[in-house]
């Protein structure tokens, strides 16, 4: 995945349209009345979040998120927490445009709602609000006014844990480690080493180390990263999400570094 | 508008599927492998869906837009079969994509479909799609990304391409199997976007005995209801690099 | 035939309180033949009696599949049932594309019961004809449900609706208690036990004339069984003459809950 949330979902460069399969044709926008030029649709993310982690462990989902969102290349809000509990047995982690994750969190709520007022004893899963979550995004990708995120579903109902991802185009997938953003480059290949295999034996405490681990080299190479992130576990007992936390860090090096910048000596 | 439109709802997924139509069964095939760019998203995301006890489709191409089409066919069979009180045949199943899939000509599913299965004469069959609904009947073959690697070998093995001398019209079943396995395998070692895991059904002709499935390692039934066709899913690894 | 001065309207209340189109409506439900429900801890049944107007005729269809975890039996008119299932078959697919989930049984049977409401309070409509018995399995297990034209449904242990059902109400309710415990085959033959009672003297239960509904445990489907398939389950029933029949306790007739 991208790195850039303004990179996502555009042609990805080296394959432009490589066997000229993508419609040539100018599709019909929405039809023109007084308002059409105040309308706006998410051509480019504007605040955005960075990556969020997230893998399967002994006792369910750990997903893991920092708290800046980023306006271009400045660290505009850097208290925002992008792990959102929906209902009591899922967490969502976003990236992309925060203020589509705001209304995202706004559909789910009222969904949580609704599901809460009938009073029968069903309720919504992780699995559930996955396919929801996916039927929106897909939706609006169709109708070319996507919301730009990428998001992660994590959560634990009736003994079992589900751990799954959807982004602005609809695409969506489960896995036992995912990341997006950054982080699926940087992050995914340290959880995959860590995790595979090692799903129904890794302890909480194990868990959050890796978790530390990966927060805190994405936060030495990812530009649009924080080191300040929160940790979301959803287990048997329930959500609970971590008050924020950082990695302990070493830059002593960074006085060495010389041949690029203002030291090129 | 002076926005500009630079949003692009297309992705590609990466992948291969495949299928052969054998006299009395049909193969269908797919890796599990999905990705985007250079990135490995998940190691399993299946690609062929057992449709009905005679149909078994696979789809490949934007992974979004193929979940939710075979998500699409499956309610349209699930109303014929609250309107008919039976499956729907495998050649209608085959229209009915055609249609689905022209239906959406001016802003396509950006997926290749392979059907597979066994029609009203109890034969193997395979039809193929392009995304905007051509379709035709055949014997066997490969759409994704590795398909250019993996059409010339069936052409050459299902087909007898450039092989002089006497070849048989149709091939048993567990030959046809190891040119599946051979074909993903290949693909694997010489395509990145090929790997993780296969996953074969095998569609047998209503009567036809499954002798020749047992002992397959990685085998397991799915067929619904019985005294009709049936349907086998066979799992196996592929190289994870 | 009776008339009432406040029957022609039935957003019209009579002195009495009473909205006489509805409760017409409820009769169009007993003229159909009958058909029971019954269920256990793990599983669900469904029984009716298939009517078939001559020798020249096919039986009438009494049971439509919703989903694979929802079945229903019917008793009035067939045609109004095929428009309240084919919305229900909405409803049940609805909730497979937007959730992934089999559609929890209690709101698919709200949501027809809202529907009829509305029938009972609109100018210019008129009720549904039709009483349901739906079986469902969800994530709360099996379930048992009548649906009546009023606009009502209830949760039930047991349930028959149709001609003469009132024979079976007396067969399930003198058996019910037993039933949490029961295994597929019991069920069934409870069911057609009580099924049995709404049949009239000289007749009996054929595999032409009975339709059974299975639900049989989370994951499988519901499954429609008629003709020969059904010999197995009807051998099995004790003949109606003999002492040792199941029968119903007599005639101590039970009041019929009052329109509420």
């Amino acid at each position: 995945m991208d790195h850039f949330p303004t990179n996502w979902g555009r042609p990805r460069s080296e394959a432009v349209d490589l066997y000229n399969t993508y419609p040539l044709h100018n599709r019909p926008g929405p039809k023109a009345d007084a308002f059409t030029e105040g309308v706006q649709r998410t051509q480019a993310p504007i605040v955005t979040g960075t990556s969020v982690l997230a893998f399967r462990f002994k006792d369910g989902i750990i997903m893991a998120a920092d708290n800046l969102a980023s306006y271009g290349s400045l660290a505009r809000f850097k208290d925002v927490q992008r792990l959102i509990p929906v209902g009591a047995y899922t967490v969502i982690g976003g990236g992309g445009d925060m203020s589509d994750l705001q209304h995202i969190n706004h559909l789910l709520e009222g969904l949580i709602i609704e599901e809460l007022c009938e009073e029968d004893g069903h309720a919504l899963g992780p699995a559930e609000i996955y396919e929801y979550l996916s039927q929106v995004l897909y939706a609006r990708r169709s109708k070319m006014d996507p919301l730009w995120n990428s998001l992660l579903v994590g959560g634990f109902k009736d003994g079992k844990s589900f751990l799954g991802y959807v982004d602005l185009l609809g695409t969506t997938y489960t896995a036992s480690t995912l990341a997006t953003g950054y982080g699926s480059m940087i992050a995914q290949p340290l959880l995959r080493k860590y995790v595979e295999g090692r799903e129904e034996t890794l302890t909480e405490d194990e868990g959050k180390k890796i978790i530390e681990e990966c927060m805190k080299v994405l936060f030495y190479r990812d530009a649009r990263s924080i080191n300040k992130y929160q940790i979301a576990t959803i287990t048997e007992k329930g959500i609970s999400i971590s008050e924020s936390l950082s990695a302990h860090t070493e830059w002593s090096f960074a006085e060495k570094i010389r041949g690029y910048g203002a030291q090129t000596q | 508008m002076a926005q500009q439109r630079s949003f692009n709802p297309y992705t590609e997924n990466g992948g291969t599927i495949l299928a052969i139509a054998g006299a009395d069964f049909a193969v269908v095939a797919g890796d599990t492998r999905q990705t985007e760019g250079y990135s490995i998203q998940t190691r399993y995301a299946p690609k062929v869906f057992r449709l009905t006890d005679k149909a078994v489709l696979a789809v490949n191409g934007f992974a979004a837009d193929g979940n939710m089409f075979v998500k699409k066919v499956k309610q349209r069979l699930e109303w014929y079969k609250h309107a008919h009180s039976k499956d729907m045949p495998l050649q209608s199943i085959a229209r009915l994509i055609q249609t689905m899939l022209y239906a959406k000509r001016f802003f396509p599913y950006y997926v290749y479909n392979i059907l597979g299965g066994i029609d009203e004469q109890g034969k193997g069959a395979v039809y193929s799609f392009d995304p905007v609904g051509s379709y035709e009947r055949e014997t066997c073959r490969a759409a994704g990304a590795a398909q250019s690697l993996v059409q010339p070998f069936l052409d050459n093995q299902i087909y007898f391409k450039n092989q002089t001398g006497e070849h048989p019209t149709h091939l048993p079943l567990p030959h046809v199997l190891q040119l599946v396995t051979d074909s993903f395998t290949g693909a694997t070692e010489r395509h990145i976007e090929v790997g993780d895991g296969l996953e074969m059904f095998v569609i047998l002709a209503r009567g036809r005995g499954s002798q020749e499935l047992e002992g397959v390692a990685g085998i397991r039934e799915v067929t619904t209801s019985d005294e009709r066709e049936r349907v086998f899913v066979i799992n196996r690894d592929l190289k994870r690099d | 035939m009776f008339r009432n001065t406040y029957d022609s309207d039935n957003t019209v209340f009579s002195p009495q309180g009473r909205l006489h189109q509805v409760e017409y409506a409820l009769e169009a439900v007993k003229q159909g033949s009958a058909a029971v429900g019954l269920r256990s801890k793990t599983h669900a049944v469904l029984l009716a009696l298939k009517r078939s107007t001559g020798e020249l005729a096919s039986y009438q269809q009494k049971m439509f599949r919703i989903d694979d975890h929802v079945g229903i039996a019917i008793a009035g008119l067939t045609s109004d049932a095929r428009v309240l299932s084919n919305f229900m078959r909405q409803q049940a697919m609805a909730s497979r594309m937007l959730y992934n989930r089999p559609v929890p049984v209690n709101r698919l049977v709200s949501a027809i019961a809202d529907k009829a409401q509305v029938n009972t309070q609109e100018y210019g409509r008129r009720p549904y004809g039709v009483g349901f018995l739906v079986i469902g399995q969800d994530a709360l297990g099996p379930h048992l449900y009548e649906f009546s034209p009023s606009g009502t449904s209830y949760e039930y242990y047991a349930m028959s609706i149709g001609a003469r059902s009132q024979s079976a109400k007396t067969y399930l309710e003198k058996h019910f208690a037993s039933f949490a415990d029961c295994t597929l085959e019991e069920l069934v033959q409870h069911g057609l036990h009580a099924l049995r009672e709404t049949l009239q003297q000289d007749k009996e239960l054929t595999i032409n004339n009975t339709s059974v509904g299975i639900l049989s445990g989370p994951g499988s489907s519901f499954k429609i069984v008629e003709g020969p398939e059904l010999q197995p389950f009807l051998s099995l029933m004790v003949p109606k003459a003999d002492p040792a029949a199941p029968a119903a306790a007599p005639a101590e007739d039970v009041q019929m809950e009052d329109a509420s």
